[in-house]
């Protein structure tokens, strides 16, 4: 059976260091949708050791009022993730991060890990999900065979600092150098039915072109960003919030379908635009959105 | 478990606290340095032991210095010290004498 949570509202992630309890001590109170715990690159390699007692512990006894809570792993090709996987599962996350993703088979590999852990430590089966941070050119090329490679996959990330350097370039703000990637993780991601998130924005004091950026991965079509700082959450979720009118033709879509498909009728129009099943998704996920930002005042 | 040689796990940052293990002489020694050890030192001594008790640590000296940490974290510091005196760091007891 399908986790629930697969499809859950993901507009924001933000990344803390996993081994810094005063990051991880209350970060709930900014209310992304999502926490990502890392284990990997923000935690030094003479603490990866100690960080994963403080994310068990942390995980275990603080309750992060509703978040997710994603732990990314350290990558593949370190002797660390497998003892990271059975830390993090056993510690009670929902999520677990691939980071430096390149193949199906790397997907597989962490899949077979995290069952083992659920089994290891009494948790239902399917009960963690996980998702693939791409940050290489090969990774881009093969995101269509990594959107595939697991039910528990719920969707790819693309991570931009590595991915420019395996690329000879570097983040120059205007996006250019991501288009490339950007549009074809979207597309691969769509065509699996999995999310896709866009990568980090680090110039911190630019709030006009992180507003703009988020602005564009919005119109690309991707679920949501990762977040390094807690002031970037709101403009996200503002940016995010569908409009009114959006939200009102989003509820009569939902109520038509409903209603003709009971009726037998497959296409028919709403305020004079031909509509059929195709749209539901979309209207639903728009009637989430908005009951995500506090707008709806619907009863759907 | 035996305490073989010295280890340090934590930092002086708030929120955190910084453990130090070495071989004790029979028994559990505890120092403790706390900015709030009035209102919560009898609360950190205890999770410190009950930590101590979890891992069958029965000999040891501890010198802790808190900076402001939950019992999670002071927990957590406790077993990254004494894990890395033994020098383990795979195929931990999470969800047994890790809990």
């Amino acid at each position: 059976m399908m986790n629930p949570d697969k499809k859950r509202l993901r507009r924001t992630m933000m990344f803390l260091n996993a081994q810094k309890p005063s990051l991880i001590k209350d970060p709930y109170i900014y209310k992304p949708d999502s926490l990502m715990f890392d284990l990997e690159d923000a935690v030094a390699e003479n603490q990866k050791d100690a960080a994963r007692f403080s994310l068990y512990h942390a995980l275990r006894t603080i309750d992060y009022r509703g978040c997710e809570k994603v732990v990314r792993i350290n990558g593949l090709d370190t002797d660390l993730w497998k003892e990271d996987i059975r830390c993090a599962v056993a510690a009670g996350c929902d999520v677990i991060r691939i980071s430096k993703t390149e193949t199906g088979a790397d997907v597989k590999a962490v899949e077979a890990r995290v069952e083992a852990a659920e089994k290891e430590f009494g948790r239902p089966e399917g009960s963690v999900l996980i998702m693939a941070a791409i940050e290489s050119c090969k990774g881009v090329l093969n995101a269509q065979e990594i959107c595939g490679a697991s039910e528990r996959l719920f969707g790819i990330a693309l991570s931009g600092g590595d991915y420019t350097k395996d690329l000879q370039t570097s983040i120059s703000g205007t996006g250019v150098e991501l288009m490339g990637a950007r549009q074809i993780l979207i597309i691969a991601a769509r065509a699996a039915g999995v999310q896709c998130f866009d990568t980090v924005y680090t110039d911190l004091d630019n709030e006009e072109g992180f507003r703009r950026e988020v602005e564009m991965i919005h119109t690309m079509g991707f679920d949501g960003k990762s977040i390094v700082n807690p002031r970037q959450i709101h403009i996200v979720h503002e940016i995010y919030t569908p409009a009114q009118k959006d939200i009102f033709f989003a509820e009569k879509v939902v109520r038509e379908i409903d209603s003709k498909k009971a009726q037998g009728i497959g296409v028919f129009t709403v305020d004079g635009k031909m509509i059929d099943i195709a749209f539901y998704d979309g209207a639903k996920r728009t009637i989430e959105l908005a009951k995500a930002s506090g707008v709806y005042k619907g009863d759907l | 478990m035996d305490i073989i040689k010295p280890a340090v796990a934590g930092t002086m940052e708030s929120s955190d606290c910084q453990v130090t293990i070495e071989p004790g002489n029979g028994g559990i020694e505890l120092d403790i340095q706390s900015p709030v050890i009035h209102q919560f030192g009898d609360q950190i001594r205890k999770t410190i032991l009950e930590t101590l008790k979890d891992l069958d640590i029965e000999n040891a000296r501890l010198t802790v210095v808190d900076k402001g940490a939950l019992d999670c974290t002071v927990r957590a510091r406790v077993e990254a010290a004494a894990y890395r005196s033994v020098g383990q760091k795979d195929a931990l007891p999470w969800g047994g004498a890790i809990r």
